[in-house]
């Protein structure tokens, strides 16, 4: 048996709901730290920073009135500054109705059905990142909190099982690069810890804006497996995963990856 | 028996040495980029049709490009000209060029005397490792330039369109 | 409208040296790309950026296939009167773009 999956054993059967990663908690390093000083200075400058125009977007969408209820965002919850303050630094989070994590775009998606009576926005789409840029930009310097609900348990641990399970032609898990081998570099790519501290991202590769699904479907084309749909219940127990590994640590939504 | 890509008979460091080197030998995007063709003479000609028969002097003109960057889709580049900006002195226009993308302009930027400094931000795509070249045009009708090399790595890991 | 960002200072000294920065959302295709199906994908850029103060040109730009998705563009000018800065960005496919940003000098 390999030895991630038996070292995933002893962990899962020791540590719950503890999710200690193999990385130690003052050695975690968000993306933003393996940054070039020019990408973070790009980040650093609202005004230079190409995610705000996505925030820009967001704000008006925010305040659009949509679907057969007539109602925008901010009928209901008022000033984003205000409401979501915190909000993505807890999501993915505990979704009574379905028993199981939703992540941000997803919840949106909800409030569009149940609330807007809208159709949902398509994954990637302009106005679901628009959407949520605006929505983690209220989330900026604050602490990671998600996974902290003992309902997600079972789903964080299940990401922890997707994280180290190797896959695809190269045969390689997330925690072969982004344990074991952050301090190293791919090519000319700094190797990150996959901390997912500031999506949704615009990432200069993509010239756009993108989610930390888009973003892990990339990892999984790159060690050739099948990429995980998106929304796929794995796919949010990964994220889920992530976002629990990175706790405490502080969200810099939205950012600037190369 | 064990083959050179039994995962448990190889060390991590050896397995991203074979990750890296299958990303690189199979880095074909699904959108592809033409190949760039013969575009040093390009670059010479773009720069002569601006320049005619004057001479370009080395000096005066500063291009700040990351020597290494991290991502050639979105390069950060600022061209700055030491000289002054008055009614009768000043940098009329700033034109970047380079090397290997598939064509040799990049921008040209037309200044006033009210600028009071001559300096440009922008951010640049750059296919390949190659020379950039920015030449200033001054109220007096001299050229002067600057010319940087940057190193361009390709992205490690290949992803699929959206 | 495509969403633009444009930053001017709102204030300023007669005679000061100000930095204007300006961001517009835009997908800059180079044209030199295909599909996987192996079809050209046309050209759509922003082919020129102009920045006007109180109807007086101060700064202009022809931009190529070679500048990033979303250009950025940042320069300066001397804050000399009160007025009005338009910024008008031009393109393929018909694409025209405005903003504007009020500074007062004293």
């Amino acid at each position: 048996m390999p030895r991630a999956l038996l070292a995933v054993m002893v962990l899962l059967g020791a540590a719950l709901p503890v999710l200690a990663g193999e990385i130690a908690v003052s050695a975690r390093r968000s993306g933003y730290d393996f940054l070039s000083s020019d990408t973070k200075a790009m980040q650093d400058d609202d005004t230079a920073n190409p995610a705000m125009l996505s925030v820009l977007d967001g704000e008006t969408l925010w305040s659009t009135k949509a679907g057969a209820a007539n109602k925008s965002c901010g009928d209901c919850h008022g000033a984003a500054d205000a409401s979501m303050k915190g909000v993505a630094a807890r999501y993915p989070a505990f979704n009574a109705a379905s028993g199981a994590p939703v992540d941000l775009g997803q919840r949106v998606n909800l409030c569009r059905r149940q609330h807007q009576q809208a159709d949902p926005f398509a994954p990637e789409s302009r106005e679901l990142l628009a959407l949520t840029a605006v929505i983690a930009k209220q989330s900026r310097g604050m602490p990671i909190t998600a996974g902290d609900d003992p309902r997600l348990a079972s789903a964080v641990a299940r990401g922890r099982e997707l994280f180290v399970q190797r896959q695809g032609q190269l045969n390689l898990a997330c925690a072969n690069c982004h344990d074991d081998n952050w301090d190293k570099h791919l090519a000319g790519s700094a190797i990150t810890q996959a901390q997912p501290t500031g999506y949704p991202i615009y990432r200069l590769e993509w010239q756009g804006m993108g989610s930390l699904q888009r973003r892990l479907r990339g990892c999984m084309t790159g060690v050739r497996a099948q990429a995980l749909d998106f929304d796929a219940p794995d796919m949010i127990s990964l994220e889920l995963y992530l976002m629990s590994r990175a706790h405490g640590m502080t969200m810099d939504a939205p950012a600037v990856r190369p | 028996m064990s083959s050179m890509f039994d995962p448990l008979h190889l060390s991590r460091r050896h397995l991203l040495q074979l990750a890296g080197t299958v990303a690189a030998t199979s880095a074909l995007p699904l959108v592809t980029v033409r190949p760039a063709q013969a575009t040093p003479a390009m670059l010479a000609s773009a720069i002569r049709n601006l320049v005619g028969e004057a001479h370009v002097q080395t000096g005066k003109v500063r291009l700040d490009i990351p020597p290494l960057v991290e991502n050639g889709n979105t390069v950060p580049m600022t061209v700055s000209v030491d000289h002054p900006m008055t009614p009768d002195n000043f940098v009329k226009s700033i034109h970047v060029f380079n090397e290997k993308n598939p064509q040799p302009n990049v921008a040209n930027f037309f200044l006033t005397p009210s600028a009071g400094r001559a300096q440009v931000t922008t951010r640049i795509r750059l296919a390949d490792t190659q020379k950039v070249v920015a030449i200033a045009k001054l109220s007096d009708g001299s050229f002067w330039s600057a010319t940087v090399d940057v190193i361009v790595t390709l992205a490690a890991c290949t992803e699929e369109m959206p | 409208m495509p969403a633009a960002l444009v930053n001017v200072p709102a204030k300023a000294k007669r005679g000061a040296i100000i930095e204007i920065k300006t961001l517009m959302s835009h997908v800059m295709e180079p044209g030199y790309r295909h599909t996987a199906a192996g079809d050209a994908i046309p050209r759509d850029i922003i082919t020129s950026f102009t920045c006007r103060f109180n109807g007086a040109e101060i700064f202009r730009a022809d931009l190529y296939p070679a500048i990033a998705a979303n250009p950025f563009l940042s320069f300066f000018t001397t804050a000399s009167e009160s007025g009005r800065f338009e910024f008008e960005w031009i393109g393929d496919n018909g694409f025209v773009a405005n903003a504007s940003a009020v500074i007062t000098v004293d």
